[in-house]
């Protein structure tokens, strides 16, 4: 009895220590006044003073603050767009490879679900950085280009929303491959041979039997691809312009260069409110998945 | 045997193509002798010397490995329990939030982790260094190894332990002769994800270190904000080669004990 309380206790109290208290922190943080004193804000929580006159003091000015600023709009709206667009491209650069791995060989696949792995093992920002050296206006991609002929001047696309989709597609196309791949896997080839011999021509047997068929796989990789990408600060910050809004940049920049923390609690919490949906959609997502294997 | 349709070929070509290609500009313009890195001057490995020369890169990886060591063998540890207790657990009070809490931290954006970690040791009043980064990394790290390990839990035959305790073992003997080795490889690529989520991490670090203690993503971080350097091409290049050796060893160490059990299996269904 004692072996399965302490079994329990340490790793509950680990993450509650750890994972839960500093939500909490965040949150009486994004609520508090902006003070010049390190650390920079005023508490507005005392446990002393109790739950009541805390309730009565709450004030919401970081929250109205956000509202105001059309900074923040912006870049919460731009971080939804770029998500959005870069999930659906990672959806259609990495199906087609999901489905060319299902389909492949049976003593090839190991070796090709390696091939996906491998990337994701090595580091994210040099990957990030392998994308400067090649999308620069001296970079490889333009002297390829000016070699070939297909332009007469440099393209700029490094510092640009559009380099800022190659990194995004780049780095997070294995978690969109591997769930497509799973599903696909599993999938009963003779459904599609027995569509084809009802008549089905072979695009519309992939359309009525594959795709309904890798519902799960898709959904939850365009989710793995969809919530860290909102609040990705690596990739705008490498290969994005200075107009280039994202929520993460903006609430590192609050952090590290304004020193305000407030607002950046107050962004943050704004953040993880829009994290709330996808999140608990993704979770049923993947418990639709499981009863649908037991 | 079937053979792969040109559409087929066609995409796996262009997608690995894109996947290897810039990771390979990067290798071979390492072994570039120009400080120019769009430009070939020929070959060389100066860059690999001025590196193994560099005391603030040295020092960084030291620290991220310090870092990656500790944190993913606590984490390995922590995630184990939080496993078996999610999946042998049964029920108890609080079952729902714990889950939750090992669930959260595989989707949350690094930046909220970070900065939400951050108020916490300055609120206790912690000093920030390795010790800060060591936590916040364990954290995080936990629920990835909480994960795997609760996946080889799921599909393990229960019977194997209570064969074991019925056959008079103890509970922690049972654990220890009969689960841990067959969960042994899930709590090995435990550690090793935890280890390398470690070694990667610049967001939650950057949150987190304090003045003394730099790790290398940090470090790479500023150098690489100001534009494309040799000497980072080469230090990319040795972790790329780390990584892919690591990995390819693993995966074949990984298949040489699924054949052997395979075997062990046939051997024992045979008798």
């Amino acid at each position: 009895m004692m072996r399965r309380f302490t079994l329990i206790a340490v790793p509950y109290l680990w993450l509650l220590a750890l994972f839960l208290v500093p939500f909490v922190i965040v949150f009486k943080i994004s609520l508090s006044d902006v003070a010049l004193a390190r650390p920079p804000y005023t508490p507005h929580f005392d446990w002393a003073t109790g739950i009541w006159a805390f309730l009565s003091e709450l004030d919401f000015e970081n929250f109205v603050f956000l509202t105001q600023d059309d900074l923040y709009w912006k870049a919460y709206l731009s971080s939804l767009k770029i998500a959005v667009i870069s999930t659906l491209l990672t959806l259609l650069v990495g199906y087609p490879m999901a489905y060319a791995m299902a389909r492949a060989p049976s003593e090839w696949r190991a070796t090709l679900m390696m091939l996906v792995i491998l990337p994701f093992w090595t580091s994210f920002l040099i990957r990030v950085y392998a994308w400067m050296g090649i999308l620069s206006n001296e970079g490889f991609l333009n002297q390829f280009l000016l070699w070939t002929g297909v332009i007469s001047e440099p393209l700029t696309i490094l510092n640009t929303n559009t380099a800022v989709y190659i990194g995004i597609v780049y780095t997070y196309l294995p978690f969109m491959i591997l769930p497509i791949y799973a599903a696909l896997e599993r999938l009963d080839e003779s459904l599609i041979e027995a569509a084809e011999d009802l008549g089905c021509s072979r695009l519309s047997a992939f359309w009525l039997v594959t795709i309904p068929l890798s519902k799960t796989g898709i959904i939850a990789g365009c989710f793995l691809v969809f919530i860290p990408v909102l609040g990705e600060f690596v990739i705008p910050s490498l290969l994005g312009g200075s107009d280039t809004l994202m929520i993460g940049k903006v609430l590192w920049e609050e952090f590290f260069s304004n020193r305000d923390w407030p607002v950046a609690s107050a962004v943050a919490v704004v953040l993880l409110l829009l994290l709330i949906i996808p999140i608990v959609l993704f979770q049923r997502n993947q418990q639709k998945q499981q009863e649908a294997e037991q | 045997m079937k053979r792969i349709s040109w559409f087929n070929t066609v995409s796996l070509t262009l997608g690995f193509a894109f996947l290897y290609v810039p990771m390979l500009i990067l290798v071979i313009y390492s072994f570039n002798q120009s400080k120019l890195v769009t430009v070939w001057a020929g070959f060389s490995t100066k860059w690999y010397g001025e590196l193994m020369q560099n005391e603030a890169f040295l020092s960084a990886a030291w620290v991220t490995i310090k870092v990656a060591v500790i944190s993913s063998s606590i984490a390995t540890v922590l995630g184990t329990m939080a496993a078996y207790v999610l999946v042998r657990g049964g029920r108890f009070m609080g079952r729902t939030l714990f889950s939750g809490m090992i669930y959260a931290p595989l989707v949350m954006p690094e930046v909220i982790t970070g900065l939400s970690l951050l108020l916490l040791f300055i609120g206790i009043g912690l000093d920030r260094g390795v010790m800060t980064i060591v936590l916040a990394h364990t954290t995080f790290s936990m629920c990835y190894v909480s994960v795997v390990v609760s996946s080889r839990l799921v599909t393990f035959d229960r019977s194997l332990e209570e064969a074991a305790l019925d056959l008079g073992c103890s509970p922690s003997e049972a654990f220890r002769l009969v689960t841990l080795p067959i969960i042994a490889p899930a709590v090995i690529s435990g550690w090793l994800l935890a280890f390398t989520l470690s070694l990667d991490d610049l967001v939650i670090a950057s949150f987190t270190s304090g003045p003394a203690a730099t790790t290398l993503p940090i470090k790479i971080y500023s150098a690489v904000r100001l534009g494309v350097s040799p000497e980072i091409n080469a230090l990319s290049t040795l972790m790329i080669a780390i990584v892919t050796i690591g990995v390819i060893t693993a995966s074949l160490v990984n298949k040489r004990q699924m054949v052997r059990q395979q075997r062990e299996e046939n051997e024992a269904g045979r008798n």
